[in-house]
Formats: C-alpha cells, sequence, structure tokens
C-alpha cells in the first residue's frame, strides 16, 4: 500500500512537473520598481495554471546585461533578460543569440498586432521596416521639471513654463537673479541634450536613420543647431546660470534641494522627485529653438526592453510569449505606468489610464506621453541605434566635461565627439560585417 | 629521531602541494591564460564571432595618448598615496609609541578605519566632498569661498581621491609601524642616550634602520595597494571623471570590459598590467632588498 502511495506521489509530481513550464527572466529594476515586476509576475502565474514566470534580479542595467551574456556563452542563458537602450544595438547584432520577438509570436500563432503599441515606443525596438526585435517594457522619456514655488519667488508664472530655449534661458537668468544659487542644470547629457534635443527638432543624430538603416553610419550631432545649442549653455556656465551637477542622474540632488529653479531629466524620475522635492513642481516639455523647421517634433524613449535568448524549447517559448502578450494588456501596462511612472506601452493603456482621471492628479505623466505622441516619428525621431553605444555616450560625457572645463572649445568638442564616436562606430561595423 | 620525518615517498610532496597548485591553476593561470589569448582577438560579447587581429589591440593602447595618460595618472597616484600614508602613519606611530596618557585609546582609534571597506571609506568621503550633497564642500563653498567643484577641475578631483585613499590605508601602515616600532630594543635607544644622541639622531641613526624591514614591506604594499586596490575608491567618487582624467588604469581595465564590453581591448590591458606587476616585484626584491638590513 506504501508503495502504491508512493508511486502515485512520484507520477503525480512528474505530471505537475510536466504541465508547467517555467521559465525566468532576468531584470534590474530596483525598489519600488523591482517589486512591480514581482507584482505583474505574480498575476501572471496566477492567471493561469500552465506557465510560470520568475523574476530574478541581477544587478544594475550593465550588470544584468553581462549575466546574461555569461549566461549564454555557458550555454545556460535565461529565457528573457532585460536590456537597457543603450544595449540594443549590441543584442540586435547578436542574430544567433536571440529570438525576435515578431517570430517569437508568430511561431506560437499568438493574436498579437503589433501596432497596439506607441509608435515612438515601438521604433525604437524594431527593424527600419518595422518587425519587432524586442519587447519594451520600461519606457521614458527627457522632460523639464521646474520649481513652482521659486518661479513664484521670481515674479514668473508657475503655470507658464518657457517654451522655447531663448525664453528658457532668459527664465533661467532670472530665477538666479531673484536669489538661487544658479538657474538650471541638467541630467544625461547625450541622451537629454543631444539625442532627444536632435529627435525634438527633427535633425539628424547620425546618418542612415540614426543607424536603423545598417551599420555603415556616421554621427553628425556637431551641426550649426547643436553647436549653438551647447554654447548657449556653456556661456551660462561662466556666468553660474548653468550648474553642472555630473554624468547620469547626479544633477538631481541640485534641483531637489531648490539650488536651481530647472532641470531636465527622465519622466522615469517623476515618483522620485515627488518624494524628494519640498517643493511645488511642475513638468514641461523639452524648449525648442523656433527658428528651426520642423521643432518640435516628438521626443525618443529611453529604459529597457526584454529580449528573448535562442535555444529554448517549444514550451518555453510559449510561456515567453503568453507572458508577453499579458504585459501589453491595458490593465497590466496602466497598473505598471501608475506605479513606476514609466510610459504606457500601448495605446489602450493610455486611454484607459486616462479614463481613470489618473492625470487630473498627475499632469506632470500625461505631459511626457503628449511629448512622445507630438507627430508621427521621422528618420530622424524613431530612435537611436548605434553599436557601442556606451562608448560613445562616455566619449560625449568625458568631451562635454573638458568643454565646461575651458580645455577645448564647443565647436571643437563636438566635432571631437563625431570624431571618435565614428571611430568606434567603424569598430563595430568591422565585428559584424 | 629525525629520521621518522623524513617522506620516503616522492610523490607525497606533490600530492600534498596539489591542492594548492589546483587553486593557484584554477583561480589565477588559467583566467590568465585566458586574458592573454583574448588580447589577439576581436570578439563580439555574446562569442559568437572571433576576428583574429594579431598585436593589434595592444599597439592601439600603446599608440593612444589617452593610455599614455591613465599611466602617468596611476603611477603618480601610487607615488603620492605611498609616500603619504607612509609619512603619516609613521609620525602617528611615534606620536603614539610614546608614555602618555590614554596611548591605547589613541591605538585603538587609529587602527580603527581600518575596518571600514575601501568601497565605503570612497562612499564617505563622497557624501563629504561632493559638491551638490557634501557638507564639507558647502562650506568650503559658502565660508571659505573655495571654487570646489571636482567634477570639473582635475587637480581637485586628483586630491580628493588622494585623501581618500591614503586616510582608508594609514590605519594598515600604522599597525606595523607601530609593531616595528615596538620591537626596537629599549637598551639601544637608552644607550645612545647616555651618549649624548639628541631625539633627531637617534630617531635617523637608531630607529629608523631598524624599522628598515617594516618600512621596505610597507613600501612594496603601498604601491600595490595605490596601483590596484584603489579602484573602489575611484569607482565611487569620480568614476574617472573629469573628462577621463582620473581613469587610472584599474578602472579603465574595468570600464572597457564589463560596461563597454570591448572585451580584446580589456584583455590586452590586464596583460600589461599583469606584466607591470612582475617587473616591479622582480625590481623591488632585486634591487631594493639588497640594500635592506633585516
Amino acid at each position: 500500500m506504501k508503495r502504491v502511495i508512493l508511486l502515485m506521489a512520484v507520477l503525480l509530481m512528474a505530471v505537475g512537473a510536466y504541465a508547467q513550464t517555467t521559465v525566468e527572466f532576468w531584470h534590474a529594476m530596483t525598489g519600488h520598481n523591482g517589486e512591480m515586476v514581482q507584482a505583474i509576475c505574480d498575476q501572471f502565474n496566477a492567471s493561469q495554471k500552465d506557465y510560470k514566470v520568475v523574476p530574478v534580479y541581477k544587478g544594475s542595467y550593465s550588470d544584468t546585461m553581462n549575466a546574461g551574456i555569461a549566461a549564454y556563452r555557458a550555454g545556460q542563458p535565461p529565457a528573457i533578460i532585460q536590456v537597457y537602450e543603450v544595449g540594443t544595438a549590441t543584442m540586435m547584432a547578436a542574430k544567433n543569440a536571440v529570438k525576435p520577438v515578431y517570430q517569437l509570436m508568430a511561431e506560437n500563432n499568438m493574436k498579437w498586432d503589433s501596432s497596439i503599441y506607441i509608435p515612438t515606443i515601438k521604433s525604437y525596438y524594431s527593424t527600419s521596416d518595422g518587425r519587432m526585435l524586442s519587447m519594451p517594457f520600461n519606457s521614458s522619456t527627457a522632460v523639464m521639471y521646474y520649481n513652482k514655488d521659486a518661479f513664484r519667488k521670481a515674479g514668473l508664472d508657475p503655470e507658464k513654463p518657457p517654451v522655447t530655449w531663448p525664453e528658457f534661458f532668459e527664465v533661467a537668468k532670472k530665477l538666479k537673479a531673484s536669489g538661487m544659487e544658479g538657474g538650471f542644470t541638467t541630467n544625461w547629457i547625450s541622451w537629454i541634450q543631444l539625442e532627444n534635443f536632435s529627435a525634438w527638432h527633427n535633425l539628424p543624430f547620425g546618418t542612415r536613420s540614426n543607424g536603423f538603416d545598417g551599420l555603415d553610419t556616421q554621427l553628425v550631432f556637431n551641426s550649426p543647431i547643436h553647436v549653438r545649442h551647447f554654447q548657449n549653455i556653456y556661456d551660462l556656465s561662466k556666468t553660474g546660470v548653468f550648474i553642472y551637477g555630473g554624468r547620469e542622474n547626479k544633477a538631481n540632488p541640485l534641483f531637489t534641494s531648490g539650488r536651481v529653479g530647472m532641470h531636465f531629466e527622465s519622466i522615469g524620475g517623476y515618483g522620485n522627485m515627488k518624494a524628494t522635492c519640498k517643493f511645488d513642481f511642475g513638468v514641461a516639455r523639452l524648449p525648442y529653438y523656433p527658428d528651426v523647421p520642423g521643432a518640435p517634433q516628438n521626443s525618443i524613449i529611453g529604459g529597457a526592453s526584454l529580449w528573448v535568448f535562442n535555444g529554448k524549447s517549444k514550451a518555453e517559448y510559449k510561456t515567453v510569449a503568453e507572458f508577453f502578450n499579458f504585459i501589453s494588456q491595458p490593465e497590466t501596462q496602466a497598473l505598471w505606468h501608475k506605479e513606476t511612472g514609466y510610459l504606457p506601452i500601448t495605446q489602450a493603456a493610455y486611454e484607459l489610464t486616462k479614463s481613470q482621471g489618473y492625470y487630473e492628479k498627475n499632469p506632470g505623466l500625461e505631459v511626457a506621453i503628449k511629448q512622445l505622441l507630438n507627430k508621427a516619428p521621422t528618420a530622424n525621431s524613431m530612435g537611436i541605434r548605434f553599436g557601442n553605444f556606451n562608448i560613445i555616450r562616455e566619449i560625449e560625457d568625458q568631451t562635454w566635461e573638458e568643454i565646461l572645463a575651458g580645455k577645448i572649445s564647443v565647436k571643437d568638442g563636438l566635432d571631437k565627439m563625431v570624431r571618435e564616436g565614428n571611430k568606434t562606430l567603424r569598430e563595430f561595423e568591422k565585428l559584424y560585417k | 629521531m629525525s629520521k621518522q620525518y623524513e617522506f620516503k615517498a616522492s610523490i607525497l610532496p606533490y600530492l600534498l602541494v596539489l591542492p594548492q597548485m589546483v587553486i593557484v591553476f584554477v583561480f589565477f593561470f588559467w583566467p590568465a591564460g585566458q586574458a592573454v589569448l583574448q588580447s589577439f582577438y576581436l570578439q563580439d560579447p555574446f562569442g559568437g564571432k572571433m576576428i583574429f587581429v594579431g598585436f593589434q589591440n595592444y599597439s592601439k593602447l600603446l599608440a593612444d595618448p589617452d593610455y599614455w595618460q591613465s599611466f602617468s595618472v596611476s603611477t603618480a597616484f601610487a607615488v603620492c598615496i605611498t609616500l603619504g600614508a607612509m609619512a603619516i602613519s609613521l609620525f602617528l606611530a611615534i606620536q603614539a609609541n610614546k608614555k602618555i596618557r590614554f596611548a591605547s585609546f589613541y591605538k585603538t582609534m587609529l587602527i580603527w578605519p581600518y575596518a571600514v571597506s575601501t568601497l565605503v571609506a570612497g562612499v564617505i568621503w563622497l557624501f563629504m566632498f561632493n559638491p551638490n550633497v557634501g557638507v564639507i564642500a558647502y562650506v568650503l563653498k559658502h565660508t571659505f569661498h573655495v571654487d570646489w567643484q571636482y567634477l570639473l577641475n582635475f587637480n581637485q578631483a586628483f586630491l580628493l581621491l588622494t585623501l581618500a585613499a591614503t586616510w582608508k590605508q594609514l590605519a594598515y601602515n600604522f599597525v606595523f609601524f607601530l609593531a616595528g616600532l615596538q620591537s626596537v630594543p629599549a637598551t639601544l635607544i637608552e644607550a645612545a642616550e647616555i651618549d649624548g644622541a639628541k631625539s633627531g639622531t637617534r630617531f635617523w641613526k637608531i630607529i629608523f634602520p631598524l624599522l628598515s624591514p617594516t618600512t621596505f614591506y610597507l613600501l612594496v604594499m603601498n604601491l600595490v595597494y595605490g596601483f590596484f586596490e584603489t579602484f573602489p575608491i575611484v569607482h565611487s567618487i569620480t568614476q574617472g571623471a573629469p573628462g577621463k582624467s582620473t581613469a587610472i588604469l584599474v578602472y579603465k581595465v574595468w570600464r572597457d570590459g564589463v560596461i563597454n564590453l570591448d572585451l580584446g581591448s580589456s584583455a590586452a590591458q590586464s596583460v600589461i598590467l599583469m606584466l607591470l606587476v612582475i617587473m616591479l616585484t622582480v625590481f623591488q626584491f632585486r634591487f631594493i632588498e639588497r640594500r635592506v638590513t633585516y
């Protein structure tokens, strides 16, 4: 009798294991965002019995990507991995290592229409002929944050943030004159003041549709308008109206402690701003130069997407396809959007959030979406796709610091960024040709 | 009696050494060999494509002025830390070795920072001196009107890194110097005192020469620390900025390999560092050790 029970138990376990497929999802989300990743996976796992997705936190974006690469080389990759936008070209070029999302969905006969995604988000992760390679996950865009209390103190209308760059610089000077330590600062010099700046003015950042059409692309962000913009910021740094706060998002404390009145940062930082700013702040669109034809166009995204590794079983791919379908649902997206501040990736999720009246209480988030949807994306504003992009951004950060320190002129600095960036693009081309 | 301690079988000693050799092989020779191998290739991170490029990774590095700049900054950094940390800790050790009240309290306090990890030490200095959030940076700016902006000023960045790295190393040096001082025979010093030697003479003619084994050991350890173990301090405080002026060699290896995924160049850099360590060690033991009286 005992034996029979044992045998039945073993059989049951075997059936259980056979029926449910488990896949791993490696990600880089911390804090509340990490909890939300867990919550969404839990919801998916609870919604049916056949598939299970297990989220695993792997450290920073670069740690996660390196862990994925190492695991792939060792033959044990996870099914799903979250990769930041600068790693997009590297993942895309690794053709044998990844399974494109459009292919995954087709092979699993999913009722899936890639046109539900917001165009600027979809295009960032698609080939130039529109085939989606990775699943958008956490997307953000760059916006302007401004201190409404400081506006009031300086005699400015807090409901009328500057719209153009000339207006913006005037306001910045007034804020400093009103007793603030400086007028403005910015995070992410490359992403905000070069990549988004270019897209927003419908200017090419690089040739070949910003790299979408081929590896033989060249950087071209040293146009007279780019030089003018950087010259303006540099000139204001001399009078202390612009204060440099460091790379990546390190300038945040300058704004949150009330030392400068205006700041550029990702909308993904909205929650953090709400938590740390002890003053009334607003979110506005990026300023533009009114004499540039076509401006403002639309801003581009940053953040990360989900890639699928090659060499998994049929059942595992089915699980991934079901999971991707789940996270594309308006309800899931609206929850993610509201909880994290990242943008909804589908139009339906945006409409749903709007109908829930959420933007009346949080107008800042809608500013970002509207900015992204401002116009249909052009070749200059679909996104950015360059190999070795991390190195290019590093070159830009380094050279920007040399410009501010007075070691190199603005024009020479931008030329140097382009020249050195192109060198690293040629290396990438050589490797993948 | 001694006979029973001799090993007859010739295989036993090898067996006894084997575990150690396995560890050395797996964790040192194998990765080192891999690094040498990878340094001759251009490869995509996923290992799908490897293009043999010969010595191109090396020639590119040696032709790169940035690499030489990183080289000279690393050297200056290691030398400044070594001199600073050794001089200050020797001074402190001498003071703490005197017959004073609360001597053991001072000693404990001076040894304490040794327990702080290098990364944490970096973060502590970052929070004091960061121009955006630092307390001391605020005082420097608002009370003393110093234009404190190490994010853009190389000299300030270098000074801050050197201070932080030196501070971290003080406790370690202090322990060794104090132990060295305590082992100097009191009779020698008393004899010199009776002969009328002043305190300066006593120090330079008796104590310092007797300390030389300790000093030599610390010299090696401090140089190695300055070159190779200061990574967490650079990583937490400047990340190589402003520009790439404070990207010391070990930081550059990590940055190029782990973040920028340029594995070939990163491997070539680590091979160069490996040669550097070998040369440094050989040089020190061949030429300097001879002049040290043990």
